[in-house]
């Protein structure tokens, strides 16, 4: 479609410009959450289980609460509403009340007069444990009966479920048997992906202010006399008010650096029995998040709790060792395909089945149940297609959502799938791939919607790019290219609690000055939402990019919006901010046709100026622009709103999950070094192409295209989030909680990285873009699986393509003598084809 | 300038035992694991008394500071949360990261990984001092501006800091030898290539300032 504005009209948007946050953040000026402080505030810890899996005997707190310094205890006990950000599985607490399910589970915080006595504090907390048999492993979980000696993580939400079953999926679409059984080559594999975690640069942290109006409980007092309540409070449910809500009255702020001050906010309200129009929950800029602060986390309850017991500020910042026990990153995933093709290289069937090992929490678990099987379906067509997903419960910390939720991991094994269905049918990866496109404004399988669709562009941009067709089978033993493809939302038309209204708004304030304030309820992370919203403001604006201010994350002074996850913030954001400029342009464009006694649509606002289209000698500075529009209709102000189209998805269960306004389309190629004799494998470089509809800001783009696709080859090579079993020391502790021996890469690590941005300028998008922050992490993982196998022809099926492993497989390939390169596809006549049924 | 010794009460401590003092106040609390309560926190075993004076003069940014600086406390504690200078970043307060990264006499250092006590006499240099009085940015900084380099920037202060180090022994690297430099600091975002392209960037202006 093109209602767009094209890029010669555009004067800010599409350019390489400097983001509005740059200065404040190259000088050191910028604030998070721990670089605030406030009088008398205290310090927060939180005591964590030492136990994977036991019951709570007690808590006895008294020596503790006695120690000078120490102004608060707080135990599970007294907050013991369940809570979870998917409403459906809500099964935590603040802090644990019976039961703790993970080294790490948070039993009591501490509010003291700094770090150091409330670590003190903590020493002297007791609690009685009684240990239970912990499960570190999905399958053995999974086959709990529930009885003493193998009991369940939860209790089972009905009667004779499995209570270490977070959830189960079982969908099929299309004949998959029958088709399967007509293929002519049908691949089975098994894989493996290793799970891993977000490691921001910047711990969680939070602070509490509770502001109570002196005439109710809160105060000085640290003798009990507050009690949270025991049932919900109204969360986002106006008039179905419980606890003891009634009776509070002052207001809590609570800083955080989270993704989602919008949920933060709901549960607060809920868990703490607090009016949610007294709850308010302002957002720093956020030092890295990938999915890892995007839900409710035990520390923004604590400094809430601490601070109404203490009517003192409160702060709590994890260590780097507590961030890798919060966790919620990357599922492990044990994953079964078969992937049958007809001898053109043409998808017949596929089918799945996945065992997802969650951690001791649902977190947003439900949902990457579903999209485990529920993304796969783009950019390929396949005529039928089943998965059978279950999430089980284990005893580590809770897994969550990590850049390209859910999907990354079936991607990694699908991919992998059609280079063996190439190599079956002696066909080039990259041409099966092209065979197999499923076009533009079409339905998948599971009835998802797709629009814009410009994957054959990024594959072309990749082939030609990596030199793929002089170059692939044909580098020396050790060398190899590996190509992938993907596909991801631009957010989800679903939030995730039911409601019909905006998912994303802003604000816009314009006034006599000629300045152009944006409140923008979005969540600045570093992905530059900020920017974004500034750009769209004055592309229609016509103002200098420094005359807009954009003020965000903060839900007092803001719009609601749902957060930043799900890659939704570009597409949703993007819109609102163009509904609400858009209607302000129109109101000075009014006036000042009045004045001039032109057409409205002759008056142009561009470059601080509003100009007469037909000659532009004519012209106004924008500032007298906003002037006479402001004496003409009053004061200037609008606002804007997104909302997801709510009718375009599959009739069936689960049919609206994976449902998206639009979707991104990507390819990779990898080029890989594997040293034969150490199984060490160095990415040397990977091309990444990837259909964003519009580069609001190609420099933007590149920046997440690039941070994908190292964030990929990182969790190829190097990550792990693993705990160690019974054998090999402490039960559930982690293995490497730390930054040296959690392996993350740095500038000497990281590949070369080339970026090439295709751009299908997607109808609904705001100029045509989608999403670009997490689509392009999917290939990155298969597309080095699958150069590894160019480069010295074993196939690796299990994350991470570590030395160990790579060189184990080395062995048992026969060792490095043994090793050759996969041979070059002669593109045989269909029945020369033989039935091939491989299996690894 | 150049005190070497702590003096206190008289006495003479030398550098070398008042570290040791320290290390027995427990100044590694930081860096255990809490999570399994060892005798890890100061209260643990009380600090010396008399080790060393707490009121001390701290050279930051060009300024003499008089700060109150307990026996364990760190340099990036005493910067971020005594001296008003939080752009000075904890990631991980335990040398793997390289956000607290700052200068002292003109070279590298994790400020997480020193006693402040440690650095009497130094001249301390941190992300809040390159910004020239007139608001001029440093080359670095102008480099990191214009090239868009960092995307949450937790990192960013540290980074640039180690830049400056850098261009400091090296005033023409390459780009491999940038790579190298830098490869202390842990950047999530993935921003490394903008992050170099903002290190050679900074090698031009630096020349073209000259």
């Amino acid at each position: 479609m093109s209602g767009h504005k094209s890029k010669s009209d555009c004067a800010i948007v599409g350019s390489r410009l400097r983001k509005v946050d740059g200065r404040a953040k190259a000088t050191g000026q910028a604030r998070f959450t721990d670089d605030l402080t406030f009088p008398g505030m205290l310090h927060g810890k939180i005591l964590r289980s030492p136990h994977p899996h036991a019951r709570i005997v007690s808590v006895d707190t008294t020596a503790a609460e006695a120690m000078e310094g120490v102004w608060a205890v707080v135990t599970g006990r007294e907050m013991p509403v369940p809570y979870g950000v998917i409403p459906w599985t809500p099964d935590e607490t603040p802090l644990c009340v019976d039961r703790v399910r993970y080294i790490g589970d948070g039993v009591a915080a501490v509010a003291a007069v700094d770090e150091d006595t409330a670590l003190e504090a903590l020493n002297r907390i007791e609690v009685e444990y009684e240990e239970l048999p912990a499960y570190l492993d999905p399958q053995e979980a999974l086959a709990a009966t529930g009885d003493e000696n193998s009991p369940f993580i939860h209790p089972p939400r009905k009667e004779g479920w499995n209570g270490n079953i977070t959830k189960k999926v079982h969908l099929d679409f299309g004949d998959v048997d029958g088709l399967m059984e007509s293929s002519h080559v049908v691949v089975e594999g098994e894989y493996f992906f290793q799970g891993s975690t977000h490691a921001p640069m910047e711990p969680h942290c939070a602070i509490g202010l509770w502001e109570s109006d002196g005439r109710e409980a809160g105060g000085l007092s640290t003798a009990g006399g507050w009690t949270f309540p025991e049932k919900p409070g109204m969360g986002g449910e106006p008039g179905k008010h419980e606890g003891n809500a009634p009776s509070v009255r002052g207001k809590l702020t609570v800083w955080s650096s989270t993704q989602v001050p919008h949920y933060v906010h709901r549960e607060l309200s809920r868990v703490l029995g607090l009016d949610p129009a007294r709850v308010r929950v302002v957002q720093p800029p956020v030092g890295g998040a990938f999915g890892g602060k995007s839900e409710p986390f035990d520390l923004e309850f604590c400094v809430a709790a601490l601070s109404m017991k203490t009517g003192r500020p409160v702060k709590i910042l994890y260590t780097r060792e507590e961030l890798f026990y919060s966790h919620r990153g990357r599922h492990p995933f044990h994953m079964t395909y078969r992937t049958g093709a007809s001898a053109d290289g043409r998808l017949r069937s596929v089918d799945a089945r996945i065992v997802l090992d969650g951690g001791a929490y649902a977190s947003f678990g439900l949902v990457t149940t579903y999209y485990s099987g529920q993304l796969l379906t783009a950019p390929y067509h396949m005529p039928a297609y089943r998965f059978d997903s279950v999430r089980s419960y284990t005893n580590k910390p809770a897994c969550g959502p990590k850049r390209g939720h859910g999907s990354v991991q079936p991607r990694f094994a699908f991919e992998v799938q059609l280079d063996k269905v190439a190599e079956a049918l002696e066909m080039d990866p990259v041409e099966l791939r092209r065979v197999n496109f499923m076009g533009e404004n079409t339905r998948t399988v599971n009835e998802l919607r797709v629009t814009s669709n410009g994957f054959l562009e990024c594959l072309d941009a990749v082939e030609e790019a990596s030199g793929w067709r002089e170059r692939w089978r044909r580098l020396p033993l050790g060398r190899g290219l590996g190509v992938a493809g993907s596909c991801y939302i631009s957010g989800t038309n679903y939030p995730v609690y039911p409601n019909e209204m905006p998912q994303s708004a802003v604000q816009i304030q314009i006034d006599r000055s000629g300045r152009v304030a944006v409140f923008s309820g979005a969540s600045e992370i570093g992905q530059g939402v900020d920017s974004m919203v500034a750009y769209v403001a004055a592309e229609e604006l016509g103002v200098p990019l420094d005359y807009v201010r954009v003020y965000a994350g903060d839900t007092d002074f803001t719009p609601v919006d749902l957060g930043a996850y799900s890659s939704r913030v570009t597409f949703m954001l993007g819109n609102a901010c163009l509904d609400a400029a858009r209607s302000l342009r129109r109101r000075v464009q009014d006036a000042v046709a009045e004045f001039w006694a032109c057409r409205p649509r002759h008056v142009m606002l561009a470059g601080g100026w509003a100009l007469y289209a037909p000659d532009t000698e004519r012209k106004l500075p924008i500032r007298e622009a906003f002037q006479l529009a402001e004496a003409a209709g009053g004061t200037l102000g609008a606002t804007g709103w997104y909302n997801t189209p709510k009718d375009i998805h599959g009739e069936y269960r689960g049919g609206t999950i994976g449902a998206s306004p639009a979707y991104s389309f990507t390819a990779h190629v990898a080029e890989v070094d594997v040293d034969v004799d150490t199984g060490f494998v160095t990415v040397v470089k990977i091309w990444i192409a990837h259909d964003c509809g519009r580069a609001l800001n190609p420099v933007l783009v590149e920046g997440q295209m690039e941070g994908s696709a190292y964030m990929g080859a990182a969790e190829a090579l190097m990550e792990e989030q693993i705990f160690k079993s019974d054998g090999q020391g402490r039960e559930g502790l982690h293995n490497a909680p730390s930054l040296l021996d959690y392996k993350l890469p740095t500038s000497l690590d990281t590949p070369e990285l080339e970026s090439l941005i295709v751009e299908s300028l997607d109808p609904e998008g705001p100029y045509g873009a989608k999403e670009a922050g997490e689509g392009p992490l999917h290939p990155s993982i298969p597309a080095i699986a699958n150069a590894i196998h160019d480069a010295v022809g074993i196939r690796m099926d299990s994350l991470p393509f570590s030395p160990p492993r790579v060189w184990r497989a080395i062995q048992e390939a026969g060792g490095p003598g043994a090793l050759s390169k996969p041979p070059a596809p002669t593109r045989p006549k269909q029945e020369e084809v033989a039935h091939a049924t491989t299996r690894r | 300038m150049k005190i070497l010794e702590v003096v206190n009460a008289g006495r003479t401590v030398s550098r070398r035992s008042f570290i040791k003092g320290v290390i027995a106040a427990g100044a590694t609390a930081s860096a255990t694991s809490y999570l399994f309560r060892g005798p890890a926190s100061a209260f643990a075993a009380p600090p010396a008394h008399g080790a060393v004076e707490r009121l001390m003069s701290l050279n930051v940014n060009g300024q003499q500071r008089r700060v109150d600086v307990l026996p364990h406390e760190t340099l990036a504690m005493t910067l971020r949360y005594k001296l008003g200078l939080p752009g000075t970043k904890l990631g991980c307060d335990r040398a793997e990261c390289g956000a607290c990264t700052v200068l002292l006499d003109g070279t590298v250092h994790y400020a997480c990984s020193i006693l402040t006590h440690q650095v009497r006499g130094r001249e301390v240099l941190t992300i809040e001092g390159l910004e020239a009085p007139d608001g001029t940015l440093h080359p670095v900084q102008e480099a990191v501006v214009d090239e868009a380099g960092f995307q949450c920037a937790f990192c960013a202060p540290g980074f640039i800091m180690a830049m400056v180090g850098m261009l400091n022994q090296n005033p023409n690297p390459t780009r491999e030898e940038a790579a190298r430099a830098l490869s202390g600091n842990l950047c999530r975002c993935g921003d490394y290539n903008k992050i170099l392209n903002s290190a050679m960037r900074a090698v031009e202006y630096t020349q073209q300032r000259v």
